[in-house]
C-alpha cells in the first residue's frame, strides 16, 4: 500500500503531520512516541527574535476543546538553528519550519536565514499574526497581505511553501486562491478560531488576553467545512487541521479534500496520538482494499442533485 | 528508565476526608522511578470531555503501587472519584522535578494548605529514611478536611478553629518559631497561591531557604504547549514552565501576580 505523498519538492512518508505549537520542537515528545512514524513535524512558530509569550493564564479548557493565548512564545531564529534544528535534522521524518512574524520583512528575514540551513524540507507560514505596520491587524484576515507574503516568500525558496490559513474570515476560499496564484505549494487549515471563556466567580475573562484561540474536537466540524470550501476553490493540495483526534477523523478530512492532515491538540492528550492515527489510517486502507490513500482525497459522495451551499464558490 | 504513557489498573480509590480521596494504581515501573515533588498527568476519562489530562502530585509509593490524593473540584476529579478497583486510568509520567530534599539543611519545615498536602507523605518518608528531622504545618478549612496520614510531627491549623491553631498555617508556623529553635531549616510548601505567597514573604523575612511546589493550568505536562508559565523574579527569561522546569521552585525565583487566580 502506498502511503507516501509528494508535496512540492518534499516527500512525505505518510500523510500525518504534527501541528505547529502542539509538538514543541520534537525533542520534548520524543520519549513518548516514535517520531519516525510521522509524515512530518511542523515546528512551533519561529520568529526572528525570541518571544517570551503572554502572561498566564494562557490555557482554558472548554467543552471538548481548549483556548490558548500562548503569544507565540518561541526561542527565536538563532537558538532555533543552534539548539533545536540539529535534533530535528537527524530524524527520519520531514521537517517543516513554521514561521511567524510581525512584518513582511521579518517573514523574509527568517526564511532567508533558514534557507542556508540543511535538513529543512519545507516552510509553513503562520499568517495569523498581528502586522505591526498595520496597527496590529492580522495578516491572515486580509487577502492582499496574505498574497504579498506568499509572493515575497515564493521568490526566495524552492523548498515546499505552505501557507497556513485562519478560519476567522468570511470567505476562506478567496485566501486560498490568492496563495495558489502566488505559487504556494499548499495551504494548511485551519488555525484556531477566536474564542473566549469567563469566570463567573471573579467575573473576569479566564485568559490574560481576554480572547484566545479555540482548538480540539470542538472545532472539527468547522474545520471540515472550511477544507471542503477550499477544496472547491483551489487545485493545490490542502493540509487539513482542526480537532483531529482519531484516524476516523483523519479519513473524514481526506474525503472532504485534504491531501494530508495535522494533529494538534490531540497530542496534549496523548503525545503518541499522531503515530496512532497514521497506523489506523493504514489499517483502514488495508481493510477497505485502498491501494493508494490518494483515492480517498476529495472522495466525498454528494448525492445527485444536491448542490454545494451557496457560500462555496467552485473554481 | 522508560517513561510511562499507559492505561494502568486502579487498585484502590477511597474517600479519606471530606471531599478528599486517594487513588492507587499498579505500576512497578513508575513506583521505581518516582521521586517526591514529581507529578503524573492523568487522563481522567476516555471521552474528549474533559479533554485534557489533569496533573497530580505523587502522594506516595507503596510496593508496586503509586498513590495520588485529590479533592473534588470539577469534571476531572468527579470522573476520578467514579473509578473502582479493576478500572484503568491513563497515566503519563514521571513528570517534573523533585523537591530539593538532597540539599544541605538541618530541619525540613513542611507547609501544606488544603489539597497541597498531597506530595508530603512521600517527602516525609524520604526525609525519615535519611533521618532528617522535620516539622509539618498543615492548614485546612476545618477538622473534617485534615488529612494527617503519612505525615510526621504535625501541627494543624484550621480556618474555623475546629482543630489545632485557629488561623492560617503561616501564622501557626510563625508562632511556633517564636518559641522554638530550629536548626538550619528549609521550607517545602505546597498549597493555594495566597498561601505560597505568604510562605515566600515569611521565608524571605526570616532568611529561611524555601521551595514552593506550584500549580498552573496545563495542557500537555511535557513542555510541548507552552501553556504553563510562571513569572520569574529575575534573569533573562521572563517565564519558566511549571511542567518541565518545576513544579518545585526556589521561592526567590517566583513573582506572584495579583491576577493569578487562587
Ligand atoms: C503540578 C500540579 C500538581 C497537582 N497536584 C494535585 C494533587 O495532588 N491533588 C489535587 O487534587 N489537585 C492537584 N492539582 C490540580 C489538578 O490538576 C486539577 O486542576 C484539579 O484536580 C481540578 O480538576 P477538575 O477537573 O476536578 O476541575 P476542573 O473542571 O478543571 O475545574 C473546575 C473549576 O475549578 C477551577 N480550577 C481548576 N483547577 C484549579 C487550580 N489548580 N487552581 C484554582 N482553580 C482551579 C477551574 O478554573 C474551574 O472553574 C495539581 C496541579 C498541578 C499543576
Ligand atoms: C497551545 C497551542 C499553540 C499553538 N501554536 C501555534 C503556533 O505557534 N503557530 C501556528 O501556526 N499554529 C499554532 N497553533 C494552532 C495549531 O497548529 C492548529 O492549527 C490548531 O490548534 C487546530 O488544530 P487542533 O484542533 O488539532 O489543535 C497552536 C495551537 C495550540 C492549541
Ligand atoms: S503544560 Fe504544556 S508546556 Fe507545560
Amino acid at each position: 500500500m502506498n502511503t507516501t505523498f509528494t508535496l512540492g519538492t518534499m516527500h512525505l512518508k505518510n500523510r500525518v503531520l504534527v501541528a505547529s505549537g502542539t509538538f514543541g520542537y520534537g525533542n520534548e515528545a520524543a520519549p513518548y512516541t516514535d517520531l519516525s512514524r510521522l509524515g512530518g513535524i511542523v515546528t512551533k512558530s519561529v520568529s526572528w527574535l525570541p518571544r517570551q509569550g503572554n502572561a498566564p493564564t494562557r490555557i482554558a479548557e472548554t467543552t471538548a476543546g481548549m483556548l490558548n493565548s500562548i503569544g507565540l512564545a518561541n526561542v527565536g531564529i538563532d537558538a532555533f538553528i543552534s539548539d533545536k534544528l540539529p535534533f530535528l535534522r537527524a530524524l527520519e521524518t520531514s521537517i517543516i519550519v513554521n514561521i511567524a512574524a510581525s512584518s513582511i520583512d521579518e517573514y523574509v528575514d527568517v526564511m532567508e536565514r533558514l534557507e542556508s540551513e540543511e535538513g529543512i524540507q519545507g516552510y509553513e507560514i503562520n499568517v495569523s499574526c498581528p502586522n505591526v505596520k498595520e496597527g496590529g491587524l492580522n495578516f491572515g484576515t486580509r487577502c492582499d497581505m496574505t498574497e504579498s507574503i506568499t509572493r515575497e516568500l515564493r521568490k526566495r525558496t524552492s523548498r515546499t511553501l505552505i501557507i497556513k490559513l485562519t478560519p476567522n474570515v468570511t470567505h476562506i476560499g478567496d485566501f486560498a486562491r490568492a496563495c495558489e496564484a502566488e505559487g504556494a505549494d499548499a495551504v494548511s487549515l485551519i488555525n484556531t478560531l477566536v474564542g473566549m471563556a469567563v469566570n463567573i466567580h471573579t467575573r473576569r475573562p479566564v485568559l490574560s488576553t481576554i480572547t484566545g484561540g479555540l482548538s480540539g474536537p470542538a472545532i472539527k466540524p468547522v474545520a471540515l467545512a472550511k477544507v471542503f470550501e477550499v477544496h472547491k476553490a483551489v487545485s493545490i493540495p490542502i493540509i487539513g487541521i482542526g480537532g483531529i483526534t482519531t484516524w476516523q477523523d483523519a479519513i473524514e478530512f481526506l474525503l472532504v479534500g485534504a491531501s494530508a492532515i495535522q494533529v494538534g491538540t490531540a497530542s496534549f492528550r496523548d503525545p503518541d496520538a499522531a503515530a496512532k492515527i497514521a497506523a489506523g489510517m493504514e489499517e483502514y486502507c488495508a481493510a477497505h482494499g485502498v491501494s493508494d490513500i490518494q483515492e480517498l482525497v476529495g472522495g466525498l459522495r454528494i448525492p445527485e442533485g444536491v448542490a454545494a451551499p451557496g457560500f462555496v464558490k467552485t473554481r | 528508565m522508560p517513561v510511562i504513557n499507559a492505561d494502568l489498573r486502579v487498585t484502590a480509590n477511597d474517600l479519606i476526608a471530606e471531599e478528599t480521596w486517594t487513588l492507587r494504581f499498579h505500576s512497578p515501573e513508575l513506583a521505581a522511578q518516582l521521586r517526591p515533588g514529581q507529578f503524573l498527568n492523568i487522563l481522567t476519562s476516555a471521552n474528549v470531555d474533559p479533554l485534557l489530562r489533569r496533573p497530580y502530585s505523587i502522594s506516595n509509593v507503596v510496593g508496586d503501587e503509586c498513590e495520588i490524593m485529590y479533592s473534588l473540584v470539577g469534571k476531572g476529579t468527579h470522573a476520578l472519584s467514579q473509578k473502582i478497583p479493576g478500572d484503568t486510568i491513563g497515566v503519563l509520567g514521571p513528570l517534573g522535578n523533585t523537591f530539593g530534599y538532597e540539599k544541605s539543611f538541618g530541619t525540613a519545615i513542611i507547609i501544606a494548605g488544603g489539597i497541597g498536602v498531597a506530595p508530603f507523605p512521600f517527602l516525609t518518608r524520604e526525609l525519615q529514611q535519611r533521618e532528617i528531622p522535620l516539622i509539618t504545618f498543615l492548614g485546612a478549612r476545618n477538622s473534617a478536611r485534615v488529612v494527617s496520614r503519612g505525615l510526621a510531627n504535625l501541627h494543624v491549623a484550621t480556618d474555623d478553629g475546629s482543630e489545632g491553631f485557629h488561623g492560617n498555617v503561616i501564622a501557626a508556623l510563625s508562632a511556633y518559631l517564636d518559641d522554638h529553635r530550629v536548626e538550619n531549616p528549609m521550607i517545602f510548601a505546597c498549597g493555594p497561591n495566597p498561601m505560597l505567597k505568604a510562605a515566600q514573604a515569611f521565608a524571605l523575612d526570616r532568611g529561611i531557604a524555601c521551595e514552593l511546589s506550584l500549580e498552573s493550568e496545563m495542557a500537555c505536562g511535557i513542555g510541548i504547549c507552552q501553556g504553563c508559565p510562571v513569572e520569574r523574579h529575575q534573569g533573562e527569561r521572563k517565564f519558566a514552565l511549571v511542567c518541565t522546569e518545576g513544579p518545585c521552585f526556589d521561592s526567590n525565583d517566583i513573582l506572584f501576580q495579583e491576577q493569578q487566580h487562587a
